[in-house]
């Protein structure tokens, strides 16, 4: 790093600190890789604004009843429809419901469907790309066709299908979207390990004793989880997302359950007298995808090793 | 003495869209306990895919073993489940690789992967797998090695890495130590070292090692028993004084006059072998050696019939040499001092 002419002195000294930091990590202490990782991630603002917004939502999600002064589903008729206030900050809906409540709660839904569906997407999907990966042949063949199927059925619809046949409902949600969005982790996670079994390190394991299992769980997986965990991140938000639109279409989440899919499709009627009843719940969402749409970029720049 | 590892007659090769390469062509030898036991050739001479047969790691198909036995301790590995073969692997055979920087797994640390050994085959904890891996550190020479064994493989120099490799191949004492080109990705100043590490624990351990290699400097220096291997067969098989000063084999000869020596005074030209390794697909008719030969009387025998490998010289010397007994001459076997 050279300081460029215009550089002040602090520019300099900023620059020289940074230097001996780096050497000091050569030489001396040794430096895990999650330790590398995040220091690349905080130096990344917008990253760490999604991060900041993230760990915001969660600490809304969990204390919801210590900071709303409502319950989210007491009707009050008589207020129905106010526009936000001192008292009902974010206003109230058509049923009189207090609308700041309502958008708190429902980021406890949104969190929910986000973490579980990941989870379960990201366990099929880390199995099965592994196994696809690893083992090769027609083991791969039969796995990569059944993504090929899966890819090939329009996503949305396929929720509807299997929700029309199973039911609606949270469960059902997590359950669907989950089920449906294991392929693209599967695909990543596969042709990573392509590459990764062709390592010396792999061909030294195995020369060494270790068994297959030890090598994918042990060897591979540790090195080619990079793009899975970028993923998962980003599907977190487009699964929160996907629930929004679920609910909207009247398939998702059921009243009275506050989800902010489900309350933007009923207030949607009331755009025009009353926009609080969109907005709120609209920017709930937005911010909460972003947010992971940010952290998950963030993280493929830390994690990427060519950037450092 | 009884030999540790017996090869008789192994014959394997690769399914290729070109067809069959036949990779190694009916090559048996013999591992004693204690040894270093050298295998020499050019790349594709099937020295490595030997090496990497024994201990079952090709992928089949492509790989296909066509014959032959591979006696460990009187167990046949060819014929061993991939299960028993992982016990023997690592545990009573290990492996070291050419390049330790690609060889160690990045995202553990070097006492993790040494530690990784012992936790596999003696089924050690956590913590004694770290004492074995601060142990093992110290032996290959790496200082502060209760330090050092939470580094990562990017912390570690190469030659540091190879050390680190040398130690974790070695952590379950294992009765064989096959090296594949181990110092060839060093830098020359680290080679002797390394080299020096892997012959000092080998009596430390009182193991075998089968050291593969090209360099013939590092053969003359290490080697007990050499094994000259050209095109997938043996082309020359003896102790490391009867391959260096009573060669039977042209090629053997070829190589060693390609080689720099640093008490030549005469300053004579180095000589190259001409030509290219042959395709191990379709190989010369005779001997697979005839086209780049000086010596090939043509074309018979050379170019029709194969040489087998035959007993030339002593008790135990052998060559797949037509003429093998008349290299004999001096001139032939040491041109430059012939030329003096």
């Amino acid at each position: 790093m050279t300081p460029s002419a215009g550089d002040g002195p602090a520019a300099q000294h900023a620059s020289m600190s940074t230097d001996a930091s780096d050497l000091s990590m050569a030489t001396s202490e040794p430096t895990s890789f999650w330790a590398d990782v995040w220091r690349r991630f905080k130096r990344n603002r917008l990253a760490m604004v999604g991060l900041g917004l993230i760990v915001l939502i969660v600490l809304l999600a969990v204390f919801a009843e210590v900071i709303t002064k409502y319950n989210p589903g007491t009707i009050d008729p008589i207020h129905k429809r106010e526009s936000p206030s001192l008292k009902h900050w974010f206003g109230t809906d058509q049923l009189g419901r207090d609308m700041f409540s309502r958008v708190i709660f429902g980021a406890r839904v949104s969190l929910r469907v986000g973490i579980f569906a990941t989870a379960i997407a990201t366990v099929i999907g880390v199995v099965l790309g592994s196994l696809a990966g690893y083992y090769g042949g027609w083991i791969d063949g039969l796995i990569m066709r059944i993504t090929d199927i899966f890819l090939a059925f329009p996503y949305i619809l396929a929720a509807l299908a299997i929700i029309a046949v199973i039911g609606t409902g949270e469960r059902t949600v997590i359950l669907v979207l989950g089920l449906l969005g294991w392929l693209a982790i599967a695909r990543v996670l596969r042709s990573t390990i392509l590459q990764i079994k062709e390592t010396e390190y792999i061909d030294a394991a195995r020369a060494l004793g270790c068994s297959d299992f030890r090598i994918i769980t042990r060897h591979i997986l540790p090195n080619a989880i990079q793009p899975v965990i970028v993923y998962a991140t980003l599907f977190t938000g487009s699964a929160v997302l996907s629930e929004a639109a679920l609910s909207f279409l009247g398939v998702g989440i059921q009243d009275p359950t506050p989800a902010w899919g489900l309350m933007v499709a009923r207030g949607k009627n009331f755009l025009s007298v009353s926009p609080h009843l969109l907005f709120f719940p609209g920017a709930a969402i937005f911010l909460m995808v972003m947010a992971f749409v940010f952290v998950g970029d963030g993280l493929r720049d830390a994690l990427d090793p060519r950037l450092k | 003495m009884e030999p540790i590892l017996t090869v008789r007659d192994l014959r394997m090769g690769f399914d290729t869209e070109d067809g069959f390469v036949q990779a190694v062509d009916g090559v048996s030898f013999d591992v004693y306990p204690g040894e270093v036991f050298s295998i020499v050739g050019e790349s594709g001479s099937g020295k490595s895919v030997t090496a990497l047969t024994l201990l079952g790691l090709h992928e089949t198909p492509p790989a296909r073993i066509q014959g032959g036995e591979v006696l460990w301790k009187g167990r046949d590995l060819l014929a061993m489940s991939e299960s028993d073969l992982r016990k023997v692997r690592g545990r009573e055979i290990a492996m070291i690789f050419q390049d330790p920087m690609t060889s160690l797994n990045p995202v553990h640390t070097i006492g993790r992967q040494i530690g990784e050994m012992a936790r596999i085959h003696e089924g050690l904890n956590k913590k004694e797998a770290r004492t074995r891996a601060v142990e093992m550190l110290d032996l290959v020479g790496i200082p502060n090695a209760a330090q050092r064994v939470d580094s990562y493989p990017h912390e570690f120099s190469g030659g540091m890495r190879q050390r680190a490799m040398i130690a974790m191949a070695m952590s379950c004492r294992p009765g064989l130590l096959i090296a594949d080109e181990p110092t060839t990705a060093l830098d020359v100043t680290v080679q002797a070292q390394v080299l020096e590490v892997l012959l000092d624990l080998k009596d430390q351990v009182d193991s075998s090692i089968m050291l593969i290699t090209h360099d013939l400097g590092v053969v003359a220096g290490l080697a007990d028993r050499v094994m000259v291997m050209y095109a997938g067969r043996q082309a020359e098989l003896g102790t490391v004084d009867e391959i260096f000063y009573r060669t039977r084999h042209p090629y053997s000869l070829g190589l060693m006059a390609s080689l720099p020596r640093l008490d030549d005074v005469h300053r004579t030209p180095l000589l190259p072998i001409e030509g290219q390794p042959p395709s191990l697909i379709r190989k010369p008719s005779g001997c697979a050696f005839h086209p780049r030969c000086r010596f090939a009387r043509l074309p018979e025998p050379c170019a029709t019939d194969e040489p087998s490998l035959r007993l030339v010289d002593g008790d135990a010397h052998q060559a797949a040499c037509h003429f093998a007994e008349e290299l004999e001459s001096s001139t032939l076997a040491h041109p430059r001092e012939g030329r003096g």
